[in-house]
């Protein structure tokens, strides 16, 4: 048999070993579950970046700056 | 439209951190050590050609995976806190973080991608040498991740290597190798890693006693005991040795996080290590003149020799670091708490100065703020501080847990070197209570390590970063409620999955290796 060239004998690699998982399929389903409700739930719904609300670096310095200058003199 | 922070909005994403990073400190450990354990039962099968050591590993890496699969990506929460809860910290280290952050999800892509495959999937098709040579890359590509996020933690308690640039309020890297080799790092790095093979010894030993418990699978369970117990008790020694180290850097950099790892007020020269001591509750303010503990057991001058090295060094307590005044060991004077609040405020002020300045274009007035920000910098967080008695952190949760990882310590490399020599002379599998204390030892184990983060981070408060700015000021101006909504969820969906993955382990571990005597001998032939 003539011999495969390098990146279809890697993609076989991978395609068989996933093919031949048992324990591992349920893994990688609950990895994927877990990633789905991390980067599509939590992050879009409860962890939005802060200071996503401003588009430009210097509205982000504007403001960092003036919170950290106003939370020591409003002690 | 900016209100004062709440303390209560503190206190809950402060718990919110905490129980992230204790979910994910569950597996990572695990995942350090059992993967040299499987490198090295995978080298003695390389080495013998004994398939029994082949089938040895290949039970110990599916746990692997399942703890690698139950561990994978929880720290990504940790960084989604950073940038909704403490969205003033991630902006003000911003350049500090990114460079270690990328390489680490690079390298670890990468490596644990192609090796991982190849260690799982490649038994029968790649060759003896090179599945070897992946299944050792894998762990080498796991710690190499460690590292960096380490090397991120070790800057916040010991932030060397940055400049602040108030243009854009953001700390720049001024020294890469500053940053990734500082002694506070390099420690923190391999006490760590020391730890987490601690961690996963105890789980190898521990689940091999189980097997012996139910008289099932006796030579792979002490086959596993053997490998496990004296890498566990290596591990045990390396952390004494690295704890030590840590300790010796915590004095340098840390003196108040020193002071309530040991409960101690008032410094002396020649200071003792408390060995075992019951704080008293009553104590509630350094200047109430209250006892520090209802009682104690001291080893003398331990305690000036582990922070300098020197059986007779003065080591200050937490009232002459809020007081000030004594001579530190560059000759200097400590600066009391109320100097250096008033440093930090004329720290923050200069910035406020400086924009203003940089605003109006003005350059004297630049360089004139520019330079008093400069001095003062060193002592930018203590402007936040209102009441110097909010510089001590959490004197009792400290004190126990420091104790509580050290003792266990003890007991665990105690109880691996028993377990390897009765293992070596064949007489481990008689000893019930033996096989118990090593399945019991695994929650040990893991307490230990839960306890060093607590003595680390607990022990570092009121800093996000050491000296530099404190949790207050770190802090978004979020609603209390909204965080509290986020920690329950948080709560709830990861026991879910926390539990649909321990069920997966458990029924790995009770289907057991399944190594059948005679099938072994037809392969070994
Ligand atoms: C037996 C002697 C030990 C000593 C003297 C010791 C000392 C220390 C010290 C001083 C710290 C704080 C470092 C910092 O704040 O930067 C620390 C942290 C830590 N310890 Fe230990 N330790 C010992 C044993 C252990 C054991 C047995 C484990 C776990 C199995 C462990 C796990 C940790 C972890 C995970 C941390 C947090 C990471 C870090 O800051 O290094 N330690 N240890």
């Amino acid at each position: 048999m003539e011999k495969a060239s390098i990146p279809v004998r890697i993609f076989r690699f991978y395609w068989e070993g996933f093919r031949s998982m048992t324990i591992g399929k349920t893994l990688w389903l609950i990895i994927l579950i877990k990633l789905f409700i991390m980067f599509f739930v939590l992050k879009v719904f409860f962890f939005p970046n802060y200071l996503g609300r401003f588009d430009e670096p210097s509205e982000k310095q504007d403001y960092v700056s003036e919170e950290l200058i106003r939370r020591a003199t409003d002690n | 439209m900016i209100e004062t922070i709440d303390s209560s909005l503190i206190d809950w994403s402060r718990a919110q951190f905490a129980l992230t990073a204790i979910y994910h400190w569950l597996f990572v450990p695990i995942t350090l050590g059992l993967g040299i354990v499987q490198a090295v039962m995978e080298t003695i099968y390389y080495k013998t050609g004994d398939v029994f050591w082949k089938k040895t590993a290949q039970f110990w890496m599916k746990l692997f995976g399942i703890n690698f699969a139950i561990g994978v990506a929880t720290g990504l929460i940790l960084e989604f806190e950073f940038g909704t809860n403490w969205s003033n910290y991630s902006w003000f280290v911003g350049d500090i973080f990114g460079a270690p952050l990328a390489i680490e999800g690079i390298v670890a892509f990468f490596m644990e991608a192609t090796f991982i495959a190849v260690m799982f999937f490649g038994w029968n098709k790649v060759s003896k040498g090179f599945h070897l040579t992946s299944t050792w890359l894998t762990i080498v590509g796991a710690t190499i991740s460690a590292f960096w996020i380490l090397v991120a933690n070790a800057w916040m308690q010991y932030p060397a290597g940055m400049q602040f640039n108030p243009d854009t309020v953001r700390n720049e890297m001024a020294s890469f190798w500053s940053v990734a080799l500082s002694p506070v790092a390099l420690n923190k790095f391999l006490h760590t890693v020391f730890s987490g093979w601690i961690i996963g010894s105890a789980f190898v030993v521990g689940i091999a006693s189980w097997y012996l418990l139910k008289k099932r699978e006796q030579r792979f369970a002490l086959a596993s005991v053997k490998v496990g117990a004296i890498f566990g008790a290596l591990a045990c020694i390396l952390s004494i040795v690295t704890g030590d180290g840590s300790a010796h850097q915590v004095a340098q950099k840390q003196p108040m996080k020193l002071a309530a790892m040991e409960g101690l007020y008032e410094g002396s020269n020649g200071a003792g290590l408390v060995g075992v001591g019951v704080l008293n509750p009553a104590k509630k303010a350094y200047d109430d003149g209250k006892e520090a503990f209802l009682c104690k057991i001291e080893i003398p001058l331990m305690l000036s020799f582990f922070a300098e090295r020197d059986l007779d060094a003065y080591v200050p307590g937490i009232t002459n670091i809020i007081e000030g005044g004594y001579t530190q060991k560059d000759g200097s004077t400590a600066l009391s708490a109320a100097e250096k609040m008033a440093r930090g405020k004329l720290a923050i002020q200069a910035l406020a100065d400086y924009r203003e300045a940089a605003k109006a274009k003005n350059d004297s007035l630049t360089q004139q703020a520019r330079a008093a920000l400069d001095a003062n910098f060193n002592y930018f967080g203590y402007g936040y501080v209102n009441n110097p008695s909010d510089l001590i952190p959490p004197v009792s949760l400290t004190f126990y847990a420091f104790r509580l990882m050290v003792i266990f310590g003890g007991l665990l490399l105690l109880l691996f070197l028993v377990a390897a020599y009765l293992s070596y002379r064949n007489r481990f599998e008689g000893k019930r209570w033996l096989q118990w204390s090593c399945l019991i030892s695994i929650f040990a184990a893991i307490a230990a390590g839960q306890a060093g983060w607590v003595v680390a981070e607990v022990g570092r408060q009121p800093w996000a970063i050491q000296d530099i700015l404190p949790v207050s000021a770190a802090i978004s101006n979020l609603s209390t409620a909204s965080v509290q909504v986020t920690f329950f969820i948080f709560l709830a969906l990861f026991t879910i999955l926390l539990i649909a993955e321990l069920k997966i382990m458990l029924n790995a571990i009770k289907k057991g290796p399944e190594i059948n005597p005679s099938t072994l001998q037809q392969l070994n032939n």
